[in-house]
């Protein structure tokens, strides 16, 4: 069974990004370009695991994590937040509304892949 | 994927994020508190940091970031923009641009703009600016977690040369989830397998806080463990898989005494206690007052209320969570868009042009089998015909695009020009939804450019003159683009003094431009502009001048198919007009002989066609004719003459005269043999696999499937050298479309 | 990509040989799209005698080029064998009239010999490479060659 996951970022660039050095991993790549599109194809991509932006248009990562872990979607898939911003209180924040754990823009592709890894147990 | 075409990716974004950063900032100028607004700014910016870092373009991410910074003091309220910052803003928006485009270039960018913006952007940052800095710094640092925090002095030494020597340790962890764990997404197991691919890992599940059967909720953390890690890995390692769940558990670890040297293992086990927002804390104040057994018994830290910090009050989260399932796709945001590579539309038009020419094709071939009058045929055949061009229309307007990014870059091109002459000058812009072909618009870009440079460095007066003239002191470039009979009508136009016709004339009879004795209307005079040479300045300023004229303005609209005037009235100030055709792939245009050949030319070109009487011509000097037209004398340009034609490939010498304008005079009747139709025909290439040819600008292929040459008439003009009035005659040649 | 003979891959080469103004040339196979027979074409003006004009080839508008009168050999006689090979180089596709083709050639690598010292500048430069096929000489053209003089015929 491949591992899904749901990036939802606005932009392209590091979506793409993220599609190669996931689905090169292995995993199943699902994207969405705000937190709006993330939220709403969430039940259709039912992904393993989603990975966050901050910083987006119309619903931000915050958003999204709310609306995972209490809106209508309800769900305990572990959610990473990707920030370029590597505060410890934007940390904090983010472990407070439910983020499962998070990763500094510019990423490495080992980290990246070995933090899904052991989020999801998943094993290439 | 490859890396290339992600980095290709990067660019092309970062042009739409340049775009809505510089709409943003004009919005910004209207309502300077509009949090929306100041967002979109802010994400601009910020999205193309994060892409540049990605690609190690760290002279972009590091400007991003100073802009950014500021953009977020902005944000939070903290600064207010005013004129001098906003200014700035957009200052350091064109900055951005340039090291984008210096960064997917790999040019060289001169540093002094960028050091001198950096710097005035830190002026806002004040004191904390190199907190900011430092902040930022940490990024990198941070990526590594925590072990650049918490390992302190000593100790280190043990447990570091442990790891090097690859003796084995065995660590005791204390791990008991709360709640929130499991609704965070955590899963114990799967902590359990990282710690075991650190050595041999020992569980134990401690139920003893599980609950009676009847009050379980399963979503309670009942269970605590305590393991046994052999490892050769140090202590921070371990720590770095509760990365994520610190907060969420009690945890401690601790060096077991079987291991460890004794005296040690206490001092050890102080200092689990991870300690993510520590980076701003010194950790040696932490480390001695913490008690030793309070912190194996619980090691509870509260990280959700972590180090009070100046940037604690970042915006709450906006989300509605509720609001996705609540509202219907089509009712909110932009209309959804596909992006498709710009070669498959060009296939398709290219194929719908070939279903057009088949169109007329099939048409003419059942014309010729001069069929009894089927009814049913011809309703069909006419029905197949719009089809055709609906299909046309549809795919054409694939290829159209909004004018507004092209006008968006004028308004930097007003901002330099304006700071470059020391005027004042704002860009007023209209219809910049107007849509225009792809490539008209890119190949628009530098004709405009010069264009609008020349309305600020010519057109505008300083704002001395200007206010003593009872003008605003900011001059007002105004650029408009409108759709009117089928072709796009751009307009610069400027409030400023108008043209100085006696210095133009002067000036063009002082370049031998013009003969002393020529008298010339007004249109006359300000069309001299357009001459190769020409330049207006009395002095050639660094910003208009570079010895590029008008002329290559009007070749660069030509090219395009389009054509370019002037007007202007003293005082009052100057307008170019620009009209295009809608696209450049079809063309209405008539078929007629030139000769024993079949040609096009193009339909907007032709003010009237003439069948004239002998009487109505007459010859002037040894070869030269002109044709009498209400009483004006039109001079004939013989288009077999112009393309040089062979005798035995001409029949006649009279045929019919198309009266066409000019731009350098007013009327001149083309000769040709007959017209036989009127038609839209599908322009194609000469030059794709030839190379141009004077007088012709493109060719198309006819119903019999034979290619027609289509004629550009201000070239077949250019090419008559042997027309007497034509006082720019020996100035133009045919050498300028080349350019 | 201007390919001298010793360029050109390894073993085994097919070239398409014709006949222009008398003389036997080849060019290789994979550098020809087709071969159409002749039809008349529009002229152009003001392009010098071995430009015959432009034909439409499935919507692509490309010039036929007169090859025995390119290399100075004269205009090519009207005849019923008369064929227009179409050849494509870096994107560019153009039309050579030639007199007639005659046969598919298959050569080693070694049996295309470096155009000999001889003659005019021009030719030599028009020609990549000769083969010798029972004791005649079949000379291998070279299209950027073609394709050099047809830009610059109309500057």
């Amino acid at each position: 069974m491949t591992t899904k996951v749901l990036a939802i970022d606005d932009s392209r660039t590091i979506r793409n990004l993220l599609r190669v050095s996931l689905e090169s991993a292995g995993f199943e790549f699902h994207s969405a370009c705000d937190g709006q599109e993330g939220v709403e194809v969430f039940p259709d991509v039912d992904p393993d695991v989603v990975i966050t932006d901050i910083n987006m248009p119309k619903m931000d990562g915050f958003g999204v994590i709310d609306n995972l872990r209490s809106g209508p979607n309800r769900t305990n898939v572990p959610i990473l937040v990707l920030t370029t911003e590597s505060s410890d209180d934007l940390k904090a924040r983010a472990r407070t509304a439910g983020a499962t754990g998070w990763i500094v823009k510019p990423f490495d592709d080992t980290s990246l892949v070995s933090v899904l890894r052991r989020l999801t147990g998943h094993v290439s | 994927m490859s890396m290339n075409s992600i980095r290709d990716t990067f660019f092309e974004e970062c042009e739409e994020l340049l775009e809505a950063l510089v709409e943003g900032l004009s919005q910004m100028e209207e309502a300077s508190d509009d949090m929306e607004v100041i967002n979109a700014v802010f994400r601009s910016v910020h999205s193309i940091k994060g892409g540049a870092g990605a690609f190690a373009l760290d002279r972009l991410v590091n400007f991003a970031h100073t802009f950014e910074t500021v953009m977020d003091k902005v944000r939070d309220r903290e600064l207010a923009v005013d004129e001098k910052l906003m200014a700035l803003f957009h200052r350091s928006g064109d900055q951005l641009s340039d090291l984008v485009a210096s960064a997917r270039d790999g040019t060289d960018l001169d540093p002094s703009a960028e050091t001198a913006i950096v710097k005035e952007l830190e002026s806002y940052l004040g004191s904390d600016a190199a907190a900011e800095e430092f902040s930022f710094d940490a990024v990198t640092l941070d990526f590594d977690g925590p072990a650049a925090i918490e390992i302190p002095d000593i100790d280190i030494s043990d447990v570091g040369e442990a790891a090097d020597t690859e003796t084995e340790y065995c660590f005791e962890i204390q791990f008991k989830p709360e709640r929130t764990l499991y609704e965070n997404g955590h899963e114990p197991l799967l902590l359990f397998d990282a710690l075991a691919e650190l050595g041999e890992l020992k569980v134990e599940a401690d139920l003893s806080n599980l609950p009676s059967f009847d009050s379980f909720d399963p979503n309670d953390a009942v269970i605590a463990w305590s393991m046994s890690l052999k490892t050769t890995e140090s202590e921070t390692t371990i720590q770095e898989v509760f990365e994520f769940v610190d907060g969420l558990c009690d945890l401690s670890i601790s060096l077991s005494s079987e291991t460890s040297p004794a005296p040690k293992a206490e001092e050890v086990a102080e200092e689990p206690e991870p300690e993510p927002a520590s980076s701003e804390e010194p950790p040696k104040a932490e480390e001695v007052p913490s008690p030793p057994s309070a912190d194996v018994a619980s090691v509870a830290p509260a990280p959700a209320a972590p180090v009070p910090s100046p940037k604690e009050e970042t915006p709450a989260p906006t989300a509605a969570p509720n609001m996705a399932a609540a509202a219907p796709k089509e009712a909110r945001g932009p209309k959804p868009t596909l992006r498709v590579d710009l070669d498959r539309v060009d296939r398709l038009i290219n194929t719908v042009g070939e279903l057009i020419i088949n169109q007329a094709m099939i048409s003419q071939r059942i014309e010729e089998l001069d069929l009894p009058t089927v009814a049913h045929l011809t309703n069909e055949l006419e029905a197949y015909k719009l089809l055709a061009r609906d299909i046309q229309e549809g795919v054409m307007a694939i290829r159209a695009q909004p004018v507004k990014p092209l006008f968006q870059r004028m308004s930097r091109i007003v901002r330099e020009a304006s700071d470059a002459t020391h005027k004042k000058a704002k860009l007023v812009t209209v219809g910049d939804s107007t849509e225009v072909d792809k490539t008209v618009i890119e190949r628009l870009a530098d004709p405009l450019t010069h264009m609008i440079r020349n309305a600020v460095d010519h057109g505008l007066e300083t704002a001395e003159i200007r206010e003593a003239a009872g003008k605003d002191a900011v001059g007002t470039i105004r650029l408009s683009a409108a759709h009117r009979s089928g072709s796009v009508f751009i307009e610069i136009s400027d409030d400023g003094a108008g043209l100085n016709r006696d210095r133009i004339l002067a000036k063009a009879i002082e370049k031998n431009l013009v003969s002393p004795e020529v008298e010339l209307s007004e249109p006359e005079i300000d069309n001299l502009l357009f001459l190769p040479g020409f330049s207006t300045a009395g002095q050639v300023s660094n910003l208009s001048g570079r010895g590029v004229g008008m002329d290559v303005v009007k070749n660069a609209v030509q090219a395009l198919g389009g054509r370019v005037s002037i007007t202007s009235t003293p005082g009052k100030g100057t307008t170019f007009t620009i009209v295009l055709p809608l696209t450049l792939a079809v063309m209405d245009g008539f078929v007629i002989s030139v000769g024993n050949q079949t040609m096009v030319i193009p339909i907007s070109s032709i003010l009237e066609t003439i069948r004239p009487n002998a009487k109505d011509i007459h010859v002037v000097g040894t070869d030269s004719q002109v044709v009498s037209v209400r009483g004006a004398y039109v001079p004939i340009v013989d288009v077999a003459d112009s393309l040089g034609l062979t005798e035995e490939e001409r029949k006649e010498r009279n045929g019919i005269l198309l009266l066409v304008a000019t731009e350098s005079q007013d009327l001149t009747a083309l000769r040709v043999s007959a017209i036989h139709d009127q038609r839209q025909v599908v322009i194609k290439s000469l030059e794709s696999n030839y190379t141009a040819i004077p007088g012709v600008s493109a060719a198309t292929i006819l119903g019999d499937g034979k290619i027609a040459l289509i004629l550009d008439p201000e070239e077949l003009i250019k090419l008559a050298h042997s027309n007497p009035l034509d006082p720019f005659g020996q100035n133009t040649n045919m050498e300028l479309r080349h350019a | 990509m201007p390919e001298t003979a010793e360029a050109l891959a390894d073993t085994q080469f097919e070239f398409i040989t014709f006949s222009a103004g008398g003389q036997n040339y080849c060019l290789e196979i994979t550098q020809i799209r087709e071969i159409r027979r002749w039809t008349p074409v529009t002229a152009l003006p003001h392009t010098p005698t071995d430009v015959l004009g432009v034909m439409n080839l499935r919507g692509a508008v490309i010039p036929i080029f007169d090859l025995s009168a390119r290399f100075g050999l004269g205009k090519t006689p009207a005849n019923e064998r008369n064929v227009v090979i179409v050849a494509a180089v870096e994107g560019t596709t153009i039309g050579l009239l030639v007199e007639s083709v005659s046969e598919i050639l298959s050569v080693e690598k070694s049996a295309i010999q470096e155009t000999p010292d001889i003659k005019s500048e021009a030719t030599r430069h028009s020609i990549r490479g000769m083969i010798s096929v029972d004791e005649t000489m079949v000379r291998v053209v070279n299209l950027d060659a073609v394709l050099e003089h047809s830009a610059g015929v109309a500057q």
